[in-house]
């Protein structure tokens, strides 16, 4: 048993915001899998350290 | 004292919109055509892309392709409502504000264009952001009420996605994916004109300046067979070049014949046969229409991929 009552708002909205929440999820999975494939395959350099001499 | 409270009641569970009606502001059906001839352009150009990176261009396009349909929504509403076969799209039924769809086309276009940008390069993606300025500034909201040659130089629009996928993978523009481009551009104007003449009311209640409306309906067919001659042969003509090949030319070849065949016959109609069978002819030219994008996009889909495993080398 929950501890509040569900308004009838989020039961209304139910849908719309499963929607949204795997919508996000996905926006997630193309950034990471894109960083992924782009340094992987060396598209993105990292700047080359510069030793500091004395 | 400040109240902080919130009406959630604004809204009945009738109108209240789902997320489908905020995918639905997206235009899903013109969707498919986008994805698929962007996906033909992606596939067909000679440098590869790599899967990921191809499947989030194709999608970045189509989120674009919506975007553009959400702000065309919202600055056609008064025109949906009146016309019958766009009265139940979200807005006019009530089901989401003008103002969720102008938000929801701005957001998905920047995010559409900066992510195609970053995943692949910034020809595509200048070509993605022309694209949705194309439909919704140029069409949208200056063509379409504006001239009968709407449909005509509006059709670019949706002749932009195999350039924005062939410039996805190879970063410019180049004479093959241009001739795609032609091919959708040469196609819309007696696709949207079939259309316009068996849902004939619809524009003259809304208004808007089709062809049928202004030159009346015997001009639309002569122009509808106008057209699809300059169409054969832009469309068999361009079997001829690097994206052709002979699936391309014998799936051209027979498309046209039955697509000529059908501009004749609603050529050689009147108003009074029409309306005798309901505008069969008509109805049929345009499912026709739609079978021959897509089998042209096919045919040099297939060609591509046999050039690709060298079958015809």
């Amino acid at each position: 048993m929950s501890l509040s009552k569900q308004h009838e708002l989020h039961e209304r909205r139910f849908g719309r915001n499963v929607g949204v929440g795997l919508v996000l999820v996905g926006l997630i999975a193309i950034v990471f899998g894109l960083t992924v494939v782009k340094v992987t395959r060396g598209d993105y350099e990292t700047p080359a350290t510069q030793s500091v001499s004395q | 004292m400040t109240d902080t409270s919130i009406n959630t009641q604004s809204r009945s569970a009738e109108t209240d919109a789902q997320f489908s009606d905020y995918f639905a502001l997206l235009k899903p059906r013109v969707m498919t055509l986008v994805v698929f001839t962007a996906f033909v352009g992606l596939l067909a150009a000679p440098t590869p892309l790599h899967p990921f990176v191809g499947f989030c261009a194709i999608l970045f396009i189509a989120i674009g392709g919506g975007a553009s349909g959400a702000l065309n929504m919202w600055w056609d509403a008064d025109i949906d409502a009146v016309m019958k076969r766009t009265q139940r799209r979200p807005i006019p039924a009530g089901k989401v504000t003008g103002d969720e769809a102008f938000a929801i086309g701005i957001a998905l276009s920047a995010f559409s264009v900066v992510f195609l940008g970053l995943a692949t390069n910034w020809v595509a993606a200048g070509l993605l952001a022309f694209t949705i300025f194309f439909y919704v500034v140029i069409y949208t909201m200056w063509l379409k009420r504006w001239t009968p040659q709407n449909i005509v130089i509006g059709g670019a629009a949706g002749a932009f996605p195999p350039m924005i996928g062939w410039a996805a993978a190879t970063g410019g523009v180049s004479v093959e994916s241009v001739l795609m481009f032609c091919l959708t551009f040469m196609w819309t104007p007696p696709h949207f004109w079939a259309l316009a003449l068996f849902m004939r009311k619809d524009y003259d209640n809304a208004d808007v300046p089709m062809l049928t409306v202004t030159h009346g309906r015997r001009a639309t067919r002569n122009h509808i067979l106008a057209y699809t001659v300059l169409l054969a042969i832009l469309a068999v003509a361009a079997g001829f070049t690097s994206i052709g090949g002979p699936v391309y030319i014998a799936t051209s070849l027979v498309l046209n014949a039955m697509f000529l065949r059908g501009a004749i016959r609603i050529w050689r109609r009147d108003e009074d046969i029409s309306e005798d069978d309901n505008f069969l002819a008509e109805r049929k030219f345009f499912k026709l229409s739609l079978l021959y994008l897509f089998a042209h996009f096919g045919a040099i889909l297939i060609e591509a991929g046999l050039d690709r495993f060298g079958v015809w080398a």
